[in-house]
Parts: C-alpha cells; structure tokens; sequence
C-alpha cells in the first residue's frame, strides 16, 4: 500500500519519529506556559535551560561518574535549582513591570549562558552515550525503532500528563491555578505565593533540564542546541496559546507529527512548516487554538 | 517643535564634523546605519510599544535587495536605495498585519518566528549568495555626478540618510498621528473606545518602521560592499533591542546613543576579549533591564531635563 | 531643551570617544614611514582574523593566532631587521565586524598580511579589502572555492584546501576504494548543493552511481528521518553533503538506526575536530578528505606536540595552514626584504614551500596554493593506540590532481 508514492510503512515510521520530536516540543512548551502561567514571564532563556541539562548529564558523567539514571534524577534537579537562583536574584525585580522586560531580562540571560558555556566547552560539542540498558533496537515490523527513542516517548508522555494531572486535579494545582488568576487573594488564604511563584519557575525550568538529559545521547551536547530549538517551541506556544496545559502538550505533539510528515513529503520544507502552520492559525484564530483572548 | 531643532541641528553639526577629529570614516558609517535601525526599532518600541522581536528580517532583507539591483541588474545608488526601503517595507505590511493581530509576548514571538522564515529564505535562495554572502556590490555613482567610492562623498551621503531619517521620526513622533500611537501604547483600549481604529496605526507605525530598519540595511550594505545571512538572522533583532534599551528607549536620541556604543564595544573588544564578547554583551542586557530601564538618555534627561518625555 | 542637549552632548562624547580610538592607531602607524629596507611602518604586522565565539571557535579561534606565533618565534620574532608583531581579532562570525577589523589593521594599525579567515564570507571580504588596499591575504580558513574563482585578484592567496578539493577527492578516490553507490544527505543550501553536484559529479566519472539525495534544512535537529531514506537508498556509501553541527548529528543519528553496520559514510566536509568531539565509537569506518594531519610523519607530529603543550588539544588542518602561511610569508619577507604584497606573491610563486605543512607547495597564478590532499579513514577504537590517533591514510592526492585545473578557473588573472 502506498500513499502519495511513499510506503505506509515508512509513512508510520516517519510518524514514530515525528512523535520522539513532538515529545521534546511537548515538554519544552509545557515548562514555557507553567512559567507564564504563573508569572506572567516568557522565559527566553529555556532554550539555554535545555541546553543546560544536557550539559549537566555530561559533566555528571565527565566529572563524577555518574550515569544515565541518576543524571535523569539529578540534572533537572540541578538545572531547577539555578532556576531558584534566577528568579530569587534576578525575577523577583521585574514582576511589577511590563511583561516585555521578562523577555529581555531572559533574553540577556541566555547570552551569558550560551557565552559562558561555549567559552568553557567549546563549540563542537560533546558526545554521550545511549545507556546500556536502551541499546539496540526493536524490530516493528515496519521499521526498526530504536529503544532509545521509544523510552525518550513514553518518559515525557508521563511527565506531561503527570503535569496536567496534578495542575489540573490536585488541591495544589488548585493553588496554583488561583495564584494565576488572584495572587493576593490566594496570599490571604495563607498560601506562601513568593515560594509557590519560585518553585513554579524552578519546575519550569526543571521540565526544560529534563529534556536536556534526554536528548543528549540523540544530539550532540552543544552550546546552542537550545537557541536553535528554541524559536520553534515560541512558534508552537503561538499555536496552541498558552492558556491551558493540555493545549500546550497536544500542540507540541501535533506539530511533531506534522513535521514528521513534511520531512517525507517535502523535506526542504520541514523547518519552516511550524512557522507557515503559525502564520495560517494567527489569520483563522488569532488567540491560538486552545487559547483565551485576555 | 523647537527643542528638537535644537538637538537636531546639533546632531548635524556633530556628524558633519566628525570625520575630521580623526575618527574611522567606515566605522562612523556602519555606526550611523545601526543608529538609523536603532531608531527606526525604537518608533515601534519607544513610541508606539510594541516589541518587535524580528527587525533583523527588514534591515537585512533590504541590504540583499540593493545588493541585488546595483550588482546584478546595474542600477543606480539611489534607485537601489529606493527599491530596498520599498520592499522592507511591503515585507513590513506582511509581517506587521500578521503580527498584529496578537499582543504584547505574543506580538514579540511572532515577529521573531516570521523573521526565522525570512532567514531560512535567505539561506534557500540562490541571489543571496547563502553563507558566502552576497559579495562585491559596487557603491556606484550618485544621480551620475557623486562618486561614491570616496569614503567622504559615501559619509556625506550616510549622513544625509541618517539625518532624513531620524527628521522623519521626529517629525512623526510629534506629528497628531505620534500622538494616537503613543495613547495606543499608553492604553490601547481606551485609544480603541475612543474610536482610533487601533490596527490601522499599528500597522502603519509598523510598516514605516520596517521601511526605515530597510533603509538603514540598504545604506549599511552600500556603504561595506556585501550582505551576509547575520543582518538577518535572530542574533541582530536582540541587539536592536539592547541598543535601543541602553540608549533610552521611547527618547528621540537614546538609540542613536545606543547603536554607537554597542557597535564601539563589539569593535573594540574584538581583540581584547575573545570568545566573551556575547557574555558581556548579555551582561549588559540584564544590568539594563534590572537598574537601568530608562537608558543613558533617558536617565539624564530625568535627571537633568524638564519630565516631558519626548 | 536641556534633556535634549544634555543627550547630543553624550552623542558627541561617543562619536569622538570612538573616532579618537582610531586616530590613535593612524598616528602611531603614519609616524614612522618607511624604516629599515623595503619594510613599511619597521615592523612586519599579521593579523590573524578567525572566529574566537562561533561555530568555528574549535577549528580557528586562539589556535589560529598561536599558530601564527609559533611560526613567527621560529624567526626570533625578527626579520629583515624590523620586529615581528601577531595580532588576532574575533571577527564574531559577522563579516562586517571582520570587514571593519580588517580594514582598520590596514589603515591604522600597519598591518602587511592577514591569515586564517575562517567563515567564507569573512574570507571573500577580506580578499576584496586586501586587494583595494594593497595588502596580502593569505587565507587558511575559509573554504570556498570562488576564492580562486570569481573572487580572485592579485592580493590573495589561498592556502590550505577548497571545497573543490574535498569534492574531488572524496568522489574519485572512494570510489576508487569501492565505494560505487552513493547517497546524498544535503543540506538544502548553496554549501550542500554545491558538495553534493561535484563529489555526484566525480562518483559518476570515476565510475560509480548516485542512487539519490535527500534535502535537509539547516540546522535540522533531527536527522533520523532523513537517515531512514539514505538507508533504504541501500546504496554503500552515504555522502554527507553538510557541515558542522548537521553532521556531527546526522552521524550520531546514523549509529543510532544501524546505518553504519551496512553502509560507509562520507563526510564531505568534516574536521578532526568533528571526529574528536563525536568520539571513533560514533565515527570509525568512515571516509573524509583532510589537508593535514598531525601523525603524518615527523615533522607534523613535532608540531602538534609544540601545540598540544599551549593548545591542550592537538592541531587542526585551519591551525597548521596558518602557521605555515605565517611562516612562508615571513621566509618570503626575508628572502626579499619588502613587505610589498605583489613582491611576495612574486616570490612564493617562483620558489616551492616546504615545512611540515606541506612538500613542494607552489603558488599557481589564480592565487591557489597547489598541495597534496588526503584521504583519510577514521580508525576503530581497538586501532587507536593514543590520543588523537583517529586516522589511517588511505590515499595521498597529489595537488595537481586534487585542485581545480587552471583551465576551468573562472579567474581573471589567468591569461588565456
């Protein structure tokens, strides 16, 4: 069977790995509207953020011998705790301001980081290695999927859903969701907003490391793997809105299959089909397809 | 209307005289081009308040049209010139009428993703000359009587440019349809209820916005002979902003302040520093939006001038 | 009134603040005229422009003007009587801040030749400056072949390798080796074009068969999709028409589907800095053409010892180019006693060049230096027996063969 001259076969294929790239589109927009959610903030720097977890692993790795596994426990952790740092020094000035500034003040934010690690790593880049346990591929029937890939999937598939769940169905999500809209209300009932406000931006972020760590064995470890994600993810948080969580998830995950698609049908193309996809949906529904106009 | 006479004409005087202290003319004019982007960005940003966070897209594609049309189709200096400021700012209308219809981050990410498909166009298109650049564009005869290829006639012309251009803003500024975009950036559903139609002037700001970053880029690329993909790649729309927020954003003169300061620094520390250039430059950025809001310009201004802002 | 004044007056401070800087420079350099010999301003000046911060930092960068220093304290930092001064500048991968740079070195600051340009538009750039103000560019980074083609002129030479040259090789000389079918995987723009229409060219006249191409965009992060084309193209060997972090990331997705346990890749433009960073587990079997390399005899590996003591990592092909463009350069100066760009060319194109670089380099008149080339194939890790061991040699291509014959320059130097 055929579709457009291309196999089936290799079509779900390409799907397959459509979805290993929407899951990274997925979570990084997840971390993006958590963050704006509740600090009204686009976090220009979480490309430099991914980036930064999948450093972490390495020197992990490099440095202390320490693995796969852990680094999965670790470097987000890690990555979220200089997110703490960040907003605890650097946030906690602008949240009166325009949100505008939120952009800059993290747009600086990922000079520095960017500057600082290609000074201190270099620009080529490092390698890490799939783990033992994820070698090897898995034979489908129409094609060979590597394991590796398939595990990236399912972990973020648990993440993302974990996060709507708990955002969504939980009495801290509840919080959290009232902090967005009333946060001086939500004070008076006694919740701590400043803390929830830093551990939110340090989740964020922490989303962000994650998908680092998962995607240092597939790319190479580079300074700006994250600055050349980055203005993708913003494209597909123009898409969805950013105003509900599952939006956000569905729409990172829709337009890595899509991008799948196109790099069958039209390959030249796949790089900028985000971007027309965006133009199309902005002249149709302006406010993104799960989004509230304010 | 006076005070910026004033500035203006001491702004004039200045560029005339400046070649004559001794300073790099090539260097006076790269500087001048970034300081008629700067404020260009800044009529958007400043005066109109919307952060455009892909004007890379103009200023560049606007220094591959004039490139195009002198080296390839032989046209004049002045036509390419024209041609280039009319297409960034058709580019402008595309770009601005999609932008538009969302605001504040929202406008900022867009600009910034349609910029992005700008830049891959100009990776994939043949005239652009790809990561060689577009090489070689010949500076021409000025209405057939300036040559251009002395440095003092292409400063004179820069300068001419520069001054026309920032007049044009100033005029624009201070002119009724200035005051309707500043009540837009003040509060834009008041502006909107009280019966502006608020997407028409923002779509104009943005378009004489792009026409003027257009500009700039088509003199830049006369002036150093080549257009590469950096003018319009995402990197440059970053540092428009920093210019023009290190400058003062929303004064007449802080961009100008701005660009000079930045293209000084990166000149300078080309051969001091290193690979910390881009450190310094996002330290500077952060420092900036963390203490420093209202820019040189506009912090002396505050300091030592009356509290109208222009 | 005040505010506005108050700022044109910070203007002014700037403008002048930043014209004085230069003028600084022009007084120093026009003072002292002609002194010893034919040595304008009694120093000889190189400046080394490479890109310290970008993509290229491993390949140029620091190494670059280390490279050049070497050379220059080979000649105890004298010749023809006068001093021997390196500068190095970070042209940022803007080529209108290296273009300024340049032009400043030129104008201000006496310098008589500029190396390494690493960045093809900062290479055309600064072939262009060289010639309008009558100063040798002598270009060991870029690569682009229009250097010796439409852009050519006098002023300039380029050292080191080509794209034509790595097409070339890489087409003719793996095919040679066995590898008949080939697979393209292109990065869609003029670079990715250009590799994949000469080594596709070459392949076909050396006899073997171009099965397809697929077209990626640039700085695809995911290239698994493209992989699975190549890998079902079953053709033996999979071209890698792209540069950079594409390929380091098309390689690693290729181990990744099994690609390399039945095809043999070829990349057409990859560094040892490339192979370094993706480590031989990811890398070893597959085939790449170099200009140099540090283990290739006696002399090389003494200079990639020199390196590795400041450098902590072994020379690059970019870094030995501009050392040995430093230092015929100097030898040049030397044996002529004039800095005068069209004196040296002159020179270098009477006489051969010889150091570890290369052996009996000549200069050809369209400006390119005509040398051997190398095939090299990456070791396996069990093959590797110390550091930075990553290459067998498996065929050295003489330059006559390896270039772009003289007849098919577009140069207007040439006189036909």
């Amino acid at each position: 069977m055929e579709i457009f001259g291309v196999p089936h076969q290799a079509l779900l294929g390409q799907l397959l790995l459509g979805l290993v790239n929407g899951s990274f589109y997925a979570m990084l927009s997840l971390g993006l509207a958590v963050i704006f959610g509740l600090l009204n903030i686009i976090n220009f720097a979480h490309g430099a953020m991914y980036m930064m977890g999948a450093y972490a692993a390495w020197m992990l790795l490099e440095y202390f011998q320490i693995g796969y596994w852990w680094s999965l426990l670790l470097a987000p952790l890690s990555v979220g705790a200089f997110g703490i740092l960040i907003e605890r020094v650097l946030m906690k000035w602008i949240y009166r301001l325009d949100h505008l500034y939120g952009l800059l003040l993290t747009f600086g934010l990922s000079l520095i980081l960017e500057g600082i690690y290609r000074d201190q790593f270099g620009v080529s880049g490092q390698p890490y290695q799939v783990p033992e346990l994820l070698r090897g591929a898995t034979d489908l029937g129409f094609m060979r999927l590597p394991n590796y890939r398939a595990w990236v999937v399912l972990v973020s598939l648990i993440v993302c859903l974990g996060t709507w769940y708990v955002i969504e169905r939980t009495r801290l999500g509840a919080n959290l969701r009232a902090g967005t809209e009333n946060p001086q209300l939500v004070q008076a009932f006694g919740v701590n907003v400043p803390l929830m406000v830093t551990l939110t931006f340090a989740f964020g972020v922490g989303l962000a490391g994650l998908a680092g760590v998962l995607a240092a064995p597939l790319y190479q470890i580079n300074p700006l793997m994250g600055s050349n994600l980055i203005i993708t993810v913003f494209a597909v948080v123009v898409i969805g809105g950013m105003g509900s969580i599952l939006g956000s998830i569905v729409t990172g995950i829709g337009l890595g299959l899509i991008e799948g698609l196109t790099k069958v049908f039209w390959s030249e193309a796949s790089s900028t089909v985000v971007f027309v996809i965006m133009a199309i949906v902005l002249l149709v529904r302006p406010a993104g397809l799960f989004g509230r106009e304010k | 209307m006076k005070r910026s006479y004033l500035g203006f004409i001491a702004l004039a005087v200045l560029g005339l005289l400046a070649p004559y202290t001794g300073a790099y003319p090539i260097f006076l004019m790269k500087a001048l081009c970034f300081a008629l982007f700067a404020c260009a960005f800044n009529l958007l940003l400043g005066f109109t308040g919307l952060l455009s966070f892909g004007h890379a897209a103009f200023f560049g594609s606007a220094g591959y049209v004039l490139g195009h049309s002198m080296k390839v189709w032989g046209w004049s200096p002045e036509a390419g010139l024209l041609i280039a400021t009319a297409a960034s700012g058709v580019l402008g209308v595309l770009i601005g009428g999609l932008a538009i219809r969302r605001q504040g981050i929202y406008f900022a990410m867009i600009t910034l993703a349609l910029a992005q498909m700008i830049y891959f166009f100009c990776i994939q298109a043949p005239f652009t000359g790809a990561e060689d650049g577009l090489q070689g564009v010949p500076r021409g005869v000025l209405f057939g009587v300036f040559d251009l290829s002395d440095d003092m006639s292409m400063y004179y012309l820069v300068l001419a440019i520069f001054l026309l251009g920032f007049m044009l803003i100033d005029r624009t500024v201070h002119s009724p349809f200035g005051q309707v975009l500043k009540a837009i950036r003040e509060n834009e559903a008041r502006a909107l209820s009280l019966g502006y139609e608020v997407d028409r002037y923002k779509l104009l700001a943005f378009v004489l916005s792009a026409a003027l970053s257009g500009l700039a880029g088509a003199t830049k690329t006369l002036v150093l002979g080549f257009e590469t993909l950096t003018d319009v790649n995402w990197p440059l729309s970053g540092e428009v902003v920093l210019m023009t927020l290190i400058g003062g954003i929303g004064t007449l003169f802080g961009p100008v302040v701005g660009a000079f300061l930045i293209i000084t620094l990166q000149n300078e520390l080309a051969d001091k520093v290193g690979s910390w250039v881009q450190v310094i430059l996002g330290a500077i950025f952060v420092l900036c939006v963390l203490a420093f809001r209202r820019g040189i310009v506009g912090e002396l201004s505050a300091r030592f001038g009356s509290r109208k802002n222009a | 009134m005040k505010k506005t004044l108050m700022a044109t007056l910070v203007g002014a401070a700037m403008m002048t603040g930043s014209g004085t800087m230069f003028a600084q420079g022009a007084g120093k350099g026009a003072d002292k005229g002609k002194a010893a010999g034919g040595i304008s301003g009694g120093v000889v000046k190189i400046g080394v422009i490479t890109d310290m911060s970008g993509l290229y930092a491993d390949l140029g960068g620091e190494g670059s003007v280390t490279a050049a220093r070497m050379a220059a304290e080979e000649f105890g930092n004298r010749v023809a009587g006068v001093a021997i001064e390196v500068v190095g500048a970070d042209h940022q991968n803007k080529p209108d801040v290296g273009a300024n740079k340049i032009r400043e070195w030129y104008d201000t600051q006496n310098v008589d030749m500029v190396s390494d340009a690493l960045n093809s538009a900062v290479g055309i750039a600064l072939a262009k400056i060289s010639a309008e103000k009558n100063k040798l560019a002598m270009i060991s980074g870029a690569a682009t072949s229009r250097l010796t083609n439409e852009d050519c002129n006098a002023n300039t030479i380029h050292y080191g390798y080509d794209t034509y040259a790595l097409a070339n090789i890489s087409g003719n000389a793996i095919v040679k080796a066995g590898g008949k079918s080939w697979f393209f995987l292109t990065s869609d723009y003029a670079l990715g074009h250009s590799l994949e229409n000469d080594t596709g060219g070459w392949v076909k006249r050396a006899g073997g068969e171009v099965k397809g191409a697929v077209r990626h965009p640039l700085n695809a992060s995911d290239f698994s999709s493209f992989l699975l084309q190549a890998q079902a193209s079953k053709a033996q060997v999979v071209g890698l028409a792209n540069a950079g972090g594409d390929t380091i990331n098309s390689v690693k997705a290729a181990v990744e589907f099994g690609l390399t346990k039945n095809q043999t890749l070829a990349g057409l433009l990859v560094f040892i800095t490339d192979i370094h960073s993706l480590g031989l587990q990811n890398t070893q079997g597959m085939y790449l053409t170099d200009g140099w390399y540090w283990d290739l005899n006696e002399d090389t590996r003494k200079f990639g010892k020199r390196f590795f003591e400041r450098m902590k990592k072994m020379p690059s092909m970019i870094h030995a180019g501009t050392y040995s463009a430093t230092l015929q350069y100097l030898k040049a100066v030397q044996a002529t006693n004039s800095d005068d760009p069209k004196v040296i060319r002159a020179y270098l194109s009477k006489t051969k060049m010889n150091d570890m670089f290369h052996k009996n380099a000549w200069l050809r008149e369209d400006g390119r230096v005509i040398r051997d080339m190398y095939l090299m194939q990456v070791k396996k890790p069990s093959e590797s027996k110390y550091p930075w061991d990553y290459y067998h040699v498996r065929a050295t291509v003489p330059g006559e063969q390896a270039f772009q014959p003289l007849a098919q320059s577009k140069c207007s130097l040439i006189k036909k």
